[in-house]
């Protein structure tokens, strides 16, 4: 593999990692604050699946790059501007149903490409896929639930949920915004075509949300850039929480 | 929220070819949500393979100022226990 090939393949590895770490992290906030007890053992589960999956991605991102730093070393000690996560999953938690659309569009998103990943020439990328879509299919089935239920719920819960989608939903152009990264891995048959997953990702979201008597909101052209480490002022707070225990003592273990 | 969600009994059965046991309660807005709920509540470390649920108020109890009427008389008829058979080497789980 060249050094070009190999940098690319690093940065697609760690925005997977990225995105499923920085949204487990969210989740994981939740926990003794969710509306029901049954809920918040669904929320944390669904952060847990999350940190696992960011676990092996941000382990193998570890090794393609190739500069002995390990899953705690990315997680901990690369401030905001070097994660690369989707915009979309460091927004704040917002109400219940906030965090429930937030979810909701990005659980389509992974079910699309961890699908794609499953046909990676990187058999190391399709394993991790292979195990993640299984997590992922029940996570879209519980985000996908509860917007039936909010969106086609009271008149409380329907405003709610479709104000949190009309905020939110601007950062889903950047979901599928391919760059150079995304290119050359598709070129080498590592990474599905972002392009070609739009089409799916719309047709499963706009299914559930006509299910959920909500209204997809328009496009926006407005673009994001997360993935290539610009962010939303909200990363870096929920950094500092993260990170506290590791940067106040480093290395610390169990 | 959950005091608004009514009660289900959860049953899981932990391995094929094992009955469905009750493992507890949880609150939730329908069936379709009891099972997801005791999915994530009751199956964390790998317990069952299925799940049942039930709304607790569906279920018909026996009053337990019965119980005197009900399984006293059964205490001394000691025959009806399978203990008089000599059970084969061969025989599992019995």
């Amino acid at each position: 593999m060249s050094g070009q090939e190999q940098e690319a393949l690093f940065r697609y590895v760690l925005r997977l990692g990225d995105t499923s770490l920085v949204l487990g992290q969210r989740l994981a906030e939740w926990v003794g604050h969710s509306p029901a007890l049954e809920e918040d053992l669904g929320l944390a589960n669904l952060s847990l699946d999350l940190i696992g999956q960011a676990r092996l991605l941000l382990s193998y991102a570890g090794e393609i790059e190739g500069k002995q730093r390990d899953e705690d070393e990315l997680a901990f000690f690369r401030d905001a501007p070097a994660f690369v996560n989707l915009t979309l999953v460091e927004q704040p938690n917002g109400d219940f149903g906030r965090t429930i659309v937030r979810q909701f569009l990005l659980d389509a998103w992974q079910l699309e490409v961890y699908e794609g990943l499953l046909e990676s020439k990187d058999t190391r990328l399709a394993s991790v896929a292979a195990k993640a879509i299984k997590e992922t299919r029940y996570h879209f089935r519980f985000s996908s639930g509860w917007m039936v239920r909010l969106g086609d719920g009271t008149e409380e819960s329907h405003r709610r949920v479709q104000d949190a989608l009309n905020d939110l939903w601007r950062f889903t152009t950047e979901l599928f915004a391919a760059d150079e990264v995304d290119d050359a891995l598709v070129a080498a048959g590592i990474a599905p075509d972002l392009a070609a997953l739009k089409p799916k990702w719309l047709a499963r979201v706009g299914e559930v949300l006509k299910e959920a008597t909500l209204v997809q909101p328009a496009p926006v052209a407005y673009q994001w850039h997360g993935k290539r480490g610009v962010h939303t002022e909200h990363l870096g707070h929920m950094l500092t929480e993260m990170q506290h225990l590791q940067r106040t003592y480093p290395g610390a273990r169990w | 929220m959950s005091n608004d969600w009514p009660l289900y009994e959860v049953f899981i059965r932990s391995r094929s070819g094992l009955e469905h046991k009750h493992v507890g309660s949880l609150h939730a807005a329908d069936a379709a949500m009891a099972v997801e709920h005791a999915r994530d509540v009751y199956t964390r470390r790998q317990e069952g393979v299925s799940i049942w649920v039930v709304r607790s108020s569906d279920i018909v109890a026996s009053d337990p100022t019965d119980a005197d009427a009900l399984f006293e008389p059964a205490r001394d008829k000691v025959y009806r226990h399978p203990t008089f058979y000599a059970i084969p080497d061969e025989v599992k789980n019995l």
